[in-house]
């Protein structure tokens, strides 16, 4: 398990790797691009990779507990798109949101369910259940990809609002990634995750909960995934649920595993993902300002997440336990 | 007498032939020629999506149309996926009620050209709606990608001034579609004739409405003094829009886009001040054209692939200015219309 502070340089592990690579970006754009060190420029970093950050920690806790939650992004978009079309339709407010409410926490409830008692692997189960959260949405509740939010509705006010002139979506990921940590490390079933991804088997044996546990872990990550895109609706006042065949999913296990937290499980936290989406904020704010194109941006990302792979694997080779247990 | 008598006679016969002249008018023989030639036969419309405005637009003019007619219109869905795209025209062209007439909105230049070959070898007419591809379809309805962003590149600059920074940033969509990097080609067109307007960044959208957001704000941080964005579809310039509000420089600078012209899309943002400009596709004359080829390629009797014609539509920039109640198409009153039915 990772100690707290900062990463050791003696022992480097991925995350050290990781964050290496982060800081020297940073020295880099820093003396190289005009304007990157502006305070402003920092914000719109770190407000870029927020809604990313965000999923990346419900995905980290599933992650943690040897799962995956593949239907993240189509809960994001789908919930938020049923919640603004009921709107659109002339629902009444609070009941609308209690739909969505209902509707996200079973989704995660399910998810969890499969998983943990039908013994069906989570990448199949998150997988089905994603796109039959997307088909079921977009053919029978929804009748457009775009979904526009009303004039004036709280949620168009929550894109406007700002503290010290910083988006409030910026102040929502640190604040979710201080109750998240508070949660891992702290509450008893935080470390409960751990030992439960480590080894579920001899979790069980010592008297942990490990299924209930499980769901309730599918139904955190569907939560945090419709806060997630109530923040994108807040920001552009739509939501394109165009979204769920982009790569942002990937995006989400990218912030997650190149932070350092391992597919199999037991290992990571919040601060992995901190230091995951800051090397993707960086990276892509730095390509954009020296205006590289997308198909060269995904070259560049891809290669330096298989740089930082290829480095921890000869660094850090894989021991008898995760070959025994194989990722994911 | 005689000659007078012959007179009204003549009067008399040249009057009831020309009473009777109309009557005359039932055995014109187009109308039964139209309904031999068309009755019964089979249009489907394969777009990049269903769920975008366009699309739904088309598919409600060529329904209202080919059923008028006796015909039978079919959608295809394949949501964005090239694959299931692919799939969708592959079955369509084995399948016992092989359309007569495909019309096909093409991702790319190249995904589907072996397709559309193996269709026209099986018979059935090819379309290519709005997307060019590298392929001689029958016939192509649409843009003319780079004349439209030679229009978005006036607008910008009439946008911009005279007296301003005389800065343009691009968001482009990406660097395989057709209509992205013609659009691009059309706009530097205008500004190499303008060599005192700069485009400062070009980045790509992906033609994702947050990406569009992130790379703009980094291109209003690099550039605040920018007075004009061309963002390449309506679809991903919410995200452009968001930026320009977000780092307040509304109201100074001019966004630029292009849409299908529907009215919560593109003129409602014209209305409220979002957008500056939107070189608009007027979607019901597009529908039009593709009723009139398709009628046009059913009767010509010839086989399907020996004629290549291409409909451009016209399109013109539309401002707050010159907008007009007709400007925009209304997609709810479609599909209110719709479900009326």
């Amino acid at each position: 398990m990772n100690t707290i502070g900062w990463p050791n340089f003696r022992s480097l592990n991925q995350e050290g790797i990781v964050f290496a690579i982060a800081v020297v970006l940073f020295v880099a754009a820093a003396i190289g691009l005009p304007g990157f060190v502006d305070p402003n420029n920092l914000v719109a970093i770190v407000r870029s990779v927020s809604v990313l950050g965000i999923l990346a920690l419900g995905m980290a806790v599933v992650i943690i507990g040897r799962g995956i939650d593949l239907s993240a992004v189509a809960i994001m978009a789908m919930s938020v798109a049923w919640y603004l079309q009921l709107l659109n339709s002339g629902m009444p407010d609070g009941l609308a949101f209690a739909y969505v409410l209902a509707g996200v926490l079973a989704i995660g409830l399910l998810n969890g369910f499969l998983v943990a008692y039908a013994d069906v692997p989570a990448i199949f189960v998150t997988l089905a259940t994603g796109s039959f959260v997307f088909g079921y949405v977009r053919s029978q509740l929804i009748t457009q990809d775009a979904v526009p939010v009303p004039q004036g509705h709280w949620v168009e006010l929550l894109g406007g609002l700002r503290f010290l002139d910083i988006p409030i979506e910026v102040f929502i990921f640190v604040g979710l990634a201080f109750l998240f940590f508070l949660f891992l490390r702290y509450t008893k079933w935080g470390r409960y995750i751990y030992f439960a991804g480590d080894n579920p088997v001899a979790a069980r044996n010592i008297g942990i909960p490990v299924r209930p546990m499980l769901m309730l872990r599918y139904v955190l990550s569907a939560f945090v995934a419709l806060i997630a895109g109530l923040l994108t609706a807040a920001s552009l006042h739509s939501i394109n649920t165009r979204i769920v065949n982009s790569t942002l999913l990937y995006d989400i296990v990218l912030v997650a595993v190149i932070g350092g937290i391992g597919l199999s499980g037991g290992r990571g936290g919040v601060r992995n993902v901190l230091v995951g989406a800051a090397l993707i904020g960086i990276l892509l704010n730095a390509m954009t300002i020296i205006d590289i194109p997308l198909l060269y941006q995904n070259l560049i990302k891809a290669a330096i997440l298989l740089g930082a792979i290829i480095v921890d694997g000869i660094i850090n080779p894989r021991d008898e336990q995760t070959a025994q247990q194989g990722d994911i | 007498m005689k000659f007078i008598r012959t007179l009204m006679a003549a009067a008399t016969a040249l009057a009831v032939t020309a009473f009777v002249a109309p009557t005359f008018a039932a055995d014109d023989p187009g109308p039964a020629a139209y309904a031999q030639a068309l009755k019964g036969k089979r249009v489907m419309l394969v777009p990049l999506a269903m769920g975008f405005d366009l699309a739904q637009g088309w598919a409600h003019y060529l329904k209202t149309e080919v059923e008028a007619w006796g015909g039978v219109f079919e959608t295809r869905d394949p949501n964005w996926v090239v694959d299931a795209g692919a799939q969708a025209i592959t079955d369509a062209i084995s399948s016992d009620t092989r359309p007569d007439v495909l019309i096909i909105h093409a991702p790319d230049l190249n995904s589907y050209s072996k397709l559309m070959k193996k269709a026209q070898a099986a018979g059935t007419y090819v379309i290519l709606v709005d997307n060019p591809a590298n392929f001689p379809a029958d016939a192509f309805v649409g843009s003319d990608w780079d004349r439209l962003g030679q229009l978005e590149a006036e607008a910008a600059i009439k946008g911009c001034g005279e007296n301003s920074s005389k800065k343009i940033g691009l968001v482009q969509g990406d660097q395989a579609n057709s209509s992205s990097l013609y659009q691009y080609a059309g706009i530097m067109k205008v500004l190499d004739k303008h060599p005192d307007f700069k485009v400062v960044a070009k980045p790509d959208s992906n033609w994702d409405a947050t990406t569009s957001r992130n790379v703009t704000t980094t291109m209003l941080q690099q550039n605040p003094d920018i007075c004009s964005i061309i963002d390449f579809w309506d679809g991903d310039a919410t995200g452009a829009s968001a930026a320009i509000r977000d780092a307040k420089l509304d109201g100074k600078v001019f966004l630029v886009t292009t849409g299908g012209g529907e009215k919560a899309a593109d003129c409602d943002k014209l209305q409220d001040g979002t957008y500056g400009a939107v070189v608009m596709t007027e979607l019901a004359r597009q529908s039009g054209d593709m009723n009139a080829i398709i009628k046009f390629l059913l009767q010509s009797g010839q086989p399907a692939g020996t004629s290549h014609t291409y409909i451009y539509t016209l399109e013109k920039a539309t401002t707050k200015a010159d907008l007009k109640p007709d400007s925009c198409w209304d997609l709810k009153a479609l599909q209110a219309q719709a479900a009326a039915k």
